[in-house]
């Protein structure tokens, strides 16, 4: 099994901590794993990535290029990286922030309203998450019970309140059909 | 012990603390932040010093002065810094002083990008100052490999008396995969016959210096110096190598390059093309005669860089160029991809007859 993942969208929107929480469901579970950041002026709100690799063999580039799975929340990353998703892959579109869609037949492309239902939820700044849950729900690659393990270890103290909150974001996520 | 998710920065700076590292002195500079910024909340926890200079030469003639005392000392920067602290380096290792620099190396020349590169090859191999020297440069491409090259750099530089470097870059620095820290010496080699630690006046003094008056005295001892470099050359080259037995085609790449590399080697193998991949992981001494081996019985060569074509004259060099050896890179802080990669064996593997 390996999954190249790349996750997309701004600086901010939580692309590199969803990233974090799928390296350490993979961790959890033995799995070989790399984690690559793009990096430069990305915290003041540029454009921002992240490549997640996990597989049961040692990973050799670290940079996802053709990803199966996309996460994307905003549209100059879905207008870059669309067309790079692998043939069978999978996109996740945060259509409250994209409104272009792709016509693309080779790829399962799921588009959902993920910053507006986090906000409707009172989860704002959940949509990153909320994107996991479906990628989680539509994959199966880890179960909620791994990403609430992740979720603790990348939790600090003070904000301990938030993991029941991403949980609700996650079960949010999963349950939209769409 | 339990494996962690870390950034090759972080990493290192963990593995340094527990290869009892003392002391590091640096000054900022993207993208090795993360190494310093860890060392800064740890040192002072864990009995060491951390101390940001004023200057990269500041920080680099700090980690002579600590070296001397047989200190357990480091510092690290990314290319730009590095060419400022070149001065001291020189005056490191024409002081015999152990130590552990560090490039997290980035685009350049001047400022460059600080985007991942390996351009830095030639300065660290080369010519990192003025003068007769070498330093033992590390390649690791992993984080594991980070991790475990810290305790054996500061552990070679204290069995020949010379600065190593670990060569790591904007990619291997950033880059997070598990990691876990074998149990290791945290002792310096015994350091009594030369660290400037006092005389209790009860000794001679012992002088840790790079200024001769006279030529004869400074030939003799970069002489010395160079039957000590004969030594690491003879014991101390590394090197990997990966599907090189039936190899036709032999890839050479280090660090991160390696890793891409790696990945269009599986996606030649998978078409049948024969290749193979040599990694050096000691870039100086160069691992020539392990080269040669896997090379038996390749008809051709193809060294991969970050850059516009460095390590290709050592691996020219090391193989008298009885094999045609080509290149492939990116540079400026392009990372290469596997697939440019592939397609070059594959115009390579056409041409084979």
């Amino acid at each position: 099994m390996t999954y190249e993942i790349l996750l997309a969208g701004f600086g901010g929107q939580g692309i590199l901590f969803a990233g974090k929480l799928l390296a350490y469901c993979a961790l959890f579970e033995g799995k070989e794993i790399s984690w690559l950041p793009s990096y430069g002026p990305e915290m003041r709100g540029g454009k921002c990535n992240c490549s997640v690799c996990i597989s049961d063999e040692p990973i050799g580039s670290p940079q996802v290029l053709e990803p199966d799975l996309l996460v994307v929340l905003n549209g100059p990353s879905f207008d870059a990286f669309i067309p790079s998703v692998k043939p069978g892959g999978k996109a996740f579109v945060d259509c409250s922030m994209i409104d272009a869609k792709t016509d693309r037949t080779d790829i399962d492309t799921f588009y959902i309203p993920a910053t507006q239902l986090s906000e409707d939820n009172h989860l704002s700044k959940g949509a990153n998450i909320v994107l996991l849950g479906k990628l989680l729900h539509e994959t199966g690659i880890f179960s909620f019970e791994t990403v609430r393990k992740a979720l603790e270890k990348n939790t600090p103290a003070s904000r301990a309140h938030t993991i029941d909150n991403n949980m609700a974001a996650l079960q949010l996520g999963a349950d939209y059909a769409g | 012990m339990e494996k962690v998710l870390m950034k090759g920065n972080e990493a290192l700076a963990e593995a340094a603390i527990r290869a009892g590292c003392k002391c590091f002195f640096g000054y900022p500079i993207t993208p090795q932040t993360e190494l310093s910024e860890y060392l800064s909340k740890q040192m002072p926890k864990r009995g060491g010093v951390f101390l940001q200079a004023e200057s990269e030469v500041a920080a680099i003639n700090m980690v002579l002065g600590a070296g001397a005392t047989g200190t357990r000392v480091m510092t690290s920067s990314s290319s730009p810094g590095i060419s400022l602290k070149s001065e001291g380096i020189s005056y490191i290792a024409g002081s015999d002083v152990p130590c552990l620099i560090v490039n997290v190396e980035r685009g350049g020349p001047g400022l460059g990008s600080i985007q991942p590169s390996q351009q830095d090859y030639w300065q660290a191999t080369k010519g990192l100052g003025h003068g007769d020297f070498r330093l033992i440069i590390l390649a690791p491409n992993s984080v594991q490999e980070v991790v475990n090259l810290v305790s054996r750099a500061f552990a070679l530089g204290e069995k020949y008396r010379v600065p190593v470097m670990l060569l790591s870059d904007g990619l291997l620095g950033q880059m997070m995969e598990p990691v876990e820290f074998p149990e290791i010496s945290a002792t310096p080699a015994d350091n009594s016959g030369w660290a400037a630690v006092g005389t209790k006046m009860e000794r001679e003094h012992h002088i840790v210096n790079s200024l001769y008056i006279e030529a004869n005295d400074l030939e003799e001892q970069v002489k010395k110096r160079y039957e000590r470099y004969a030594l690491i050359e003879e014991n101390e080259s590394e090197s990997e190598s990966y599907l090189c037995d039936d190899a036709d085609i032999v890839i050479t790449a280090f660090g991160a390059t390696s890793r891409i590399a790696k990945s269009a080697v599986n996606k030649a193998r998978a078409e049948g093309i024969k290749v193979g991949l040599f990694r050096p992981i000691t870039l100086w001494p160069f691992p020539k005669k392990q080269l040669l081996e896997a090379t038996k019985q390749a008809k051709a060569v193809l060294s991969v860089e970050m850059n516009m074509g460095q390590m290709i004259d050592d691996v020219k060099l090391a193989l008298d160029c009885k094999i045609p050896v080509s290149f492939y890179g990116r540079t400026g802080g392009v990372i290469p991809s596997p697939n440019e990669v592939l397609a070059e064996i594959r115009k390579l593997n056409g041409g084979i007859k």
